[in-house]
C-alpha cells in the first residue's frame, strides 16, 4: 500500500470514530491504535487475575458463610471480567499465551493498587468501596469507546462492578455500625486505602503520557484529574453517612468549585508501587507465576487428551 | 426421630460440603487456567450454598437461638462429622481432582436416594443439590479422563493420587449410631446400598482413563465420629479465625 493509500484510510477512519461508529476486529486499523489498545485491554485483563488475590487472602477466612460466598463469588467474577477481556485483546491478533508470557516476565503492567496488602476483613469492605468506585469512574466511559469487542466486554464488567462497589459499602456499614473494635478496623482500612485509590485514577494530567490519543479515540473521555474530582466528591459523603473519617486533614468543601479540595498525593509512593517496589509486587507476581507454572503439565495433558480423542475420531471416520 | 439425633445425622452430610468447599475456596485465583480456576469455584459455591440450606435448618431445629455461623463456626475440631476424605490437601491438581471426584460419584447416589426422605426439608435440600452435583461429577470425571489419558506424566500424577486417596473411599459408606437412627425412620439413606453402584462407577471411568485400581484392603477412618487427620487443624484455624478473634459480632 502507498502512503497516499495509508493516510486516505487513516482519515476514513478518524471520521468513523467521530462519527461513534465502532470499529470492529476484522475493519482496517492504524497500527498504532492496534497497539494502544492491545496495552491496554491486556493491562486491564492483568488487572483483574492481579486483582483476585488480595481479595483471594479473605476467603478461606470470611467470618460468616454468607460474607464467604459473595467473596467468592466476587473473586470469580473477577476471573470472568478477566476471560472475556483476554478474549477482546486477542480479536487483535495477539494470543492469550502471549499476554501471559507479558504478564509473567514483567513487561505488562497491572493496576498498582493490587501491590498493597490485605491485612483485615475490613479490607474487603475497602476495597469493594474505594477500589472497585475508582474503578468503576474509570471504565464507565469506556461502555462507549471506540473499539466494539472491548467497549461490549467493559458493559458487563461495569454492570457486575457496581455491584462489588455496594457490596463492598455494605461491609463497611455493617463494621462502621458494629463494635467499637469493628470500627475500627473500618477506620484503619480507610486510612491505608484512601490514598492508593486516588492514586489509582492515574498520575496528574501534566504527567499523563497517553492523555491526548486516548481522549481521541474515546478510550478517554475525561482526564485523570477530572476523574480524580469526581471519585472524591462522591466518596467523601459516603464516609460521613457511616461517620468514617477521610484521612486527608486538608480536605474541605469549596463553595465557589462545588467540589471538594483536597491535599497534596505522596507521588513517590506512587512511582515506587509502579516501578516494582511496592509492599506486594513481588508476592503478587510469584503467586502468578507458581500457578502458571504448577498448571503446565495440567494444561498439557488437556491439550494431549484432546488431541488424542480428535485421533480416535479421525480414525474412526476412515 | 429426636432432633438431637437428626443434627448428627445432618452434620455427617452437611460438614462434607463444608470442608470440601473450603478447599475448594483455597484455590480460587490459583488455577491452572481461568476456565477452570472458574468451575472450580463454581463447585465451592454450591456446596457452601447446600452448606447454607443443612445448617440454617440445624439452626431451626437446635432451637436454642443458633445461627448458620454458630453451626460453622464455633464448633470444636472432634464435633465436625466430615469424612477423611474431604479434609485432604490441595497437595497437586491431581489429588484435588481425584478427591472431587472419588466425593462427587458418592455424592450425586447419596442426593438421590435423599431426595426421597421423609424429612420434607433434606428432601427439598438433596432435590436442589443434584443439578449442582451432577455438574461436579461431570466435570471431575472428564478430568480423571484428561489426566489419566492425557500426558506420560500428568498419569503418573493422577495414578499417585488414586493410590493416596483410595483409602479415604471406604468410610463413606461407614455408619454412625445416628445414621442407623435416621435410616429406621426413613430419614436417612442406608450408604450401604450405595456402595456396589459407587466403585463400579469408580472403575469405569478409572479404566477409561487408562488408571489402574489400587487394590489395597486398608481403609481409614475417624472422620465420621470426629477424630480427623492432622490437617484438619489447620484447616479450622483459617476457617474459624474471624469468629474466633472477635466472637459475638455482626458481619
Amino acid at each position: 500500500m502507498s502512503e497516499k493509500e495509508i493516510k486516505n484510510l487513516e482519515e476514513i477512519f478518524e471520521q468513523r470514530i467521530a462519527r461513534d461508529e465502532k470499529i470492529e476486529p476484522k475493519d482496517w486499523m492504524p497500527e498504532k491504535y492496534r497497539k494502544t489498545h492491545i496495552r491496554q485491554i491486556s493491562q486491564h485483563a492483568h488487572s483483574e487475575i492481579i486483582g483476585m488475590l488480595p481479595e483471594g487472602n479473605w476467603i478461606t477466612r470470611a467470618p460468616s458463610l454468607r460474607r464467604k460466598v459473595a467473596l467468592l463469588a466476587k473473586v470469580q467474577d473477577e476471573a470472568g471480567h478477566g476471560l472475556y477481556l483476554y478474549s477482546a485483546c486477542e480479536t487483535l491478533g495477539v494470543s492469550r499465551d502471549e499476554l501471559y508470557e507479558q504478564l509473567h516476565s514483567g513487561k505488562a503492567k497491572y493496576s498498582s493498587i493490587f501491590n498493597y496488602p490485605t491485612i483485615t476483613w475490613a479490607d474487603m469492605g475497602a476495597i469493594g468501596w474505594l477500589v472497585d468506585g475508582a474503578a468503576i469512574i474509570n471504565q464507565v466511559p469506556l461502555c462507549s469507546t471506540s473499539y466494539g469487542p472491548y467497549a461490549r466486554a467493559m458493559i458487563r464488567v461495569c454492570k457486575e462492578e457496581s455491584f462489588h462497589q455496594r457490596q463492598g459499602y455494605e461491609i463497611m456499614i455493617t463494621l462502621a455500625n458494629g463494635t467499637p473494635e469493628q470500627k475500627e478496623m473500618a477506620q484503619d482500612a480507610l486510612n491505608r486505602w484512601w490514598w492508593p485509590s486516588l492514586m489509582m485514577l492515574g498520575p496528574v494530567d501534566a504527567e499523563s503520557v497517553h492523555t491526548e490519543q486516548s481522549m481521541k479515540w474515546k478510550l478517554k473521555r475525561k482526564t485523570n484529574d477530572e476523574l480524580r474530582q469526581q471519585f472524591i466528591d462522591q466518596t467523601v459523603p459516603q464516609a460521613d453517612l457511616i461517620g468514617l473519617t477521610i484521612p486527608d486533614p486538608d480536605l474541605k468543601w469549596n463553595e465557589e468549585r462545588g467540589s471538594y479540595d483536597f491535599g497534596e498525593i505522596d507521588w513517590d509512593e506512587f512511582w515506587q508501587v509502579v516501578k516494582g517496589h511496592g509492599p506486594c509486587n513481588k508476592e503478587r507476581m510469584s503467586a502468578r507465576v507458581s500457578a502458571w507454572e504448577k498448571g503446565e503439565w495440567v494444561r498439557d495433558a488437556a491439550m494431549a487428551y484432546a488431541k488424542k480423542q480428535e485421533d480416535k475420531k479421525l480414525k474412526k471416520a476412515i | 426421630m429426636e432432633d438431637k439425633n437428626k443434627i448428627q445425622y445432618i452434620y455427617g452430610i452437611a460438614d462434607n460440603a463444608l470442608i470440601l468447599g473450603q478447599r475448594l475456596s483455597e484455590l480460587c485465583g490459583h488455577g491452572p487456567n481461568l476456565e477452570t480456576d472458574i468451575a472450580m469455584t463454581n463447585m465451592a459455591l454450591d456446596l457452601l450454598g447446600q452448606t447454607r440450606s443443612y445448617y440454617q435448618y440445624v439452626a431451626q431445629l437446635s432451637g436454642e437461638g443458633k445461627t448458620e455461623d454458630d453451626i460453622a463456626f464455633l464448633r470444636i475440631e472432634r464435633e465436625y462429622k466430615n469424612v477423611l476424605l474431604v479434609e485432604q490437601p490441595n497437595t497437586h491438581f491431581g489429588y484435588v481432582i481425584v478427591r472431587q471426584f472419588f466425593f462427587d460419584i458418592f455424592h450425586l447416589l447419596l442426593l438421590e436416594k435423599l431426595q426421597n426422605s421423609e424429612d420434607d426439608t433434606l428432601a427439598a435440600i438433596a432435590k436442589k443439590s443434584i443439578k449442582e452435583v451432577s455438574y461436579h461429577q461431570r466435570f471431575s470425571s472428564d478430568w480423571i479422563k484428561r489426566l489419566g489419558d492425557g500426558t506420560e506424566e500428568s498419569h503418573q500424577k493422577v495414578q499417585e493420587a488414586v493410590n493416596h486417596l483410595w483409602e479415604y473411599t471406604d468410610e463413606l459408606f461407614h455408619s454412625t449410631d445416628d445414621d442407623k437412627i435416621a435410616v429406621e425412620n426413613k430419614v436417612g439413606v442406608n450408604t450401604l446400598d450405595l456402595k456396589e453402584k459407587y466403585y463400579q462407577k469408580l472403575r469405569e471411568v478409572l479404566e477409561e482413563a487408562t488408571l489402574d485400581i489400587p487394590e489395597t484392603k486398608w481403609f481409614k477412618k475417624g472422620g465420621k465420629q470426629g477424630v480427623h487427620t492432622e490437617y484438619m487443624g489447620y484447616l479450622l484455624a483459617d476457617l474459624q479465625y474471624m469468629q474466633r478473634t472477635y466472637p459475638n459480632m455482626k458481619w
